[in-house]
């Protein structure tokens, strides 16, 4: 059941949930920071309407920097204007920032310490047609392996939003990851979001039953804390819709699973991750992203530290991309239900 | 203020005593950049004891003008330059490159919070400088006092960034704006006019929509009419190009590209450099 605490979108599951681009979110989002502090400025790289930074560059024109088609330039600018006072979010593909102009973001940003966000749309292979040399599939694992890098991949245009506020208002060093598409929202207004912070999303049942009793059954004897779920399934970005749409089926067939929205992969929410293996003794990770040094890399460098359990990584394999429709790439490339779904009865035999 | 002659001599008692320095840290340290350092002396001298807008003993103050050190590995040129203007005691330039020392191989403002920025990877100086001019036209509009000098290698010119951010400079007629090319004409692997060559380069600036003034970097009276003059163009960010001698003061080693990464090691080397910078025991 989604977790009520978080109102979520009560419509997640209907045939006919509304979808939203995640840049509209960021577009909102950043004229909202803007209005609240002055010192916010935004540099595009000729993707100005793309990236919908459009109304920020009409409400605050003397705040917005139009750089051409120069990533480089984009983000060692940038980090000038963070030395001197400036909230500056930069805007282009993933590809390109913080793809292209990875040593400027190492150097000039990270080891200089200043508060340069970095908004890299067209994440994943949900880009579609445009085809593999546009779809950065490589972008979690370059930013979260730099020192000091916060690393947020919201799951839909209204998290997109407040990851978008939320990070003008810290000094740290941020990348954010948006997708192409419009997705399913999953979130509403009043769902709370901090950095940092993961969040449950779904959990079979809410009271102890029959189900729960099973799972205690199977909790293995050196496991000090009682085991409450069969499962738990870690996502980011767009694919928490489809991890959701498998857990409700997954409870449909009796199973108790948990779902989790992880967010923010830098600094990583250990407590909740490790927590969440506890109670359920098996994971699932799912992201659109390569499986080297992606999201489930972050969770498997936590847990085989503190509390290994069976994971099956949800992930592109070592590849790249193509054209298409989302719905066949994801396909395509073992990410859809389906794959998550027999990740699932795969991880819970290896318990 | 004008360039008096007197000025100029105490210039170049203060440019002698940092290369002085330059050669001692580099000596003790067993390694870093000695050509470009000694090159660049003079126009670090002139800059910090003469056109600089600064406060030693408030290194953040808010009226400064900022100086960025692009090609970082010149490094021992910059903090000898701020331990003779007494941004620190001259002894500790001593500890370059050691472990723990503010005086990193590479400038990094994590141990020495007085630099406007860490810098080394190449290319990427300009840029910097262009953001807090840019920052600083949106604080204080296009006569805030403050300026902006970006010190490069020609050498660095091979990066694309450099051009992205010399483009963009052009187009905002960033007056306020100093970029300074060390032409000493030498890069790692050899001249650069051999390695990827970068003239005419006056033109390519100017077609950038630069003003461009070229000037002997040894000549502290030329340094100065174009550092003048570019306060006075008012629609144009200023390059100003510095002919200068690579490992300037040690005849035995000007002009070679070789001394371009490394110090005197051998004790002939060691002589030859500590004699010719007027220092005669170690």
């Amino acid at each position: 059941m989604l977790y009520s605490s978080l109102k979520l979108n009560p419509d997640i599951f209907s045939p006919e949930v509304e979808l939203a681009s995640m840049r509209t979110g960021f577009g909102e989002g950043i004229v909202n920071a803007g209005t609240a502090d002055k010192n916010v400025v935004a540099l595009c790289a000729d993707l100005t309407e793309s990236l919908q930074l459009d109304k920020f560059k009409k409400k605050f024109p003397e705040r917005f920097i139009e750089m051409g088609v120069a990533e480089q330039n984009l983000v060692t600018v940038a980090s000038g204007m963070a030395a001197s006072g400036k909230i500056p979010f930069i805007g282009s593909y993933a590809v390109f920032s913080p793809g292209r102009n990875w040593e400027q973001i190492r150097t000039t940003v990270c080891y200089n310490d200043v508060p340069v966000k970095i908004v890299g749309s067209h994440a994943g292979v949900t880009v579609g047609p445009d085809g593999g040399s546009h779809q950065a599939l490589e972008d979690i694992a370059l930013m979260r392996v730099l020192p000091r890098m916060t690393v947020i991949v919201p799951c839909d245009a209204i998290e997109a939003r407040k990851a978008t506020e939320a990070a003008a208002k810290t000094v740290s060093p941020t990348y954010i990851r948006l997708a192409r598409d419009k997705t399913a929202l999953i979130t509403t207004d009043e769902t709370p979001f901090e950095i940092g912070k993961a969040q449950i999303v779904w959990k079979s049942g809410s009271t102890p039953g029959k189900k729960q009793s099973r799972s205690l059954k199977l909790a293995t004897s050196h496991q000090s804390l009682v085991t409450k779920s069969d499962l738990g399934i870690i996502a980011t970005g767009t694919s928490l819709y489809r991890a959701l749409l498998v857990a409700k089926r997954l409870t449909d067939e009796g199973k108790s699973v948990q779902v989790v929205n992880l967010s923010t992969i830098k600094p990583l929410d250990e407590r909740a991750i490790i927590k969440l293996a506890q109670e359920s003794g098996a994971l699932v990770t799912v992201e659109d992203h390569e499986i080297a040094g992606g999201m489930g890399s972050a969770v498997a460098e936590c847990l085989v530290k503190h509390f290994p359990v069976p994971i099956e990584f949800i992930g592109i394999n070592d590849r790249f991309g193509q054209s298409g429709t989302p719905e066949q790439l994801i396909a395509n490339c073992h990410i859809d239900e389906q794959d998550i779904y027999s990740a699932a009865h795969r991880v819970m035999l290896r318990k | 203020m004008s360039l008096n002659q007197d000025k100029i001599h105490l210039l170049e008692s203060r440019a002698a005593a940092i290369r002085r320095s330059i050669v001692l840290m580099l000596i003790e340290a067993k390694s870093g950049h000695l050509a470009g350092a000694l090159g660049m002396a003079d126009i670090f001298a002139y800059l910090y004891f003469h056109a600089l807008k600064h406060d030693p003993k408030k290194p953040d103050w808010e009226y400064r003008d900022r100086l960025v050190l692009s090609n970082g590995h010149i490094c021992p040129a910059l903090y000898a330059t701020m331990a003779h203007a007494e941004y620190f005691p001259v002894s500790e330039l001593l500890t370059l490159r050691r472990f723990g020392s503010r005086l990193q191989g590479h400038p990094h403002r994590d141990f020495l919070p007085m630099l406007e920025t860490s810098s080394g990877p190449l290319g990427s100086g300009l840029s910097q400088t262009i953001g807090m001019a840019l920052a600083d036209r949106i604080d204080s509009g296009r006569s805030s006092g403050r300026r902006f000098y970006c010190l490069m290698s020609d050498g660095e010119l091979d990066e694309g960034n450099s051009w992205e951010a010399i483009m963009l400079a052009g187009r905002e007629k960033l007056h306020n704006l100093i970029a300074i090319v060390d032409r000493n004409n030498i890069q790692i692997d050899g001249n650069t006019e051999d390695i990827m060559p970068l003239n005419p380069l006056v033109e390519k600036w100017r077609s950038f929509k630069w003003h461009v003034h070229e000037v002997n970097g040894h000549d502290f009276a030329d340094i100065d009419r174009a550092v003048t003059e570019a306060h006075t163009i008012h629609d144009k960010p200023t390059v100003i190009i510095a002919h200068t001698i690579p490992s300037k003061g040690i005849p035995k080693f000007e002009g070679k590209f070789e001394w371009h990464g490394k110090p005197p090691t051998t004790p002939d080397d060691i002589k030859t450099a500590l004699r010719a910078v007027g220092v005669h025991t170690i």
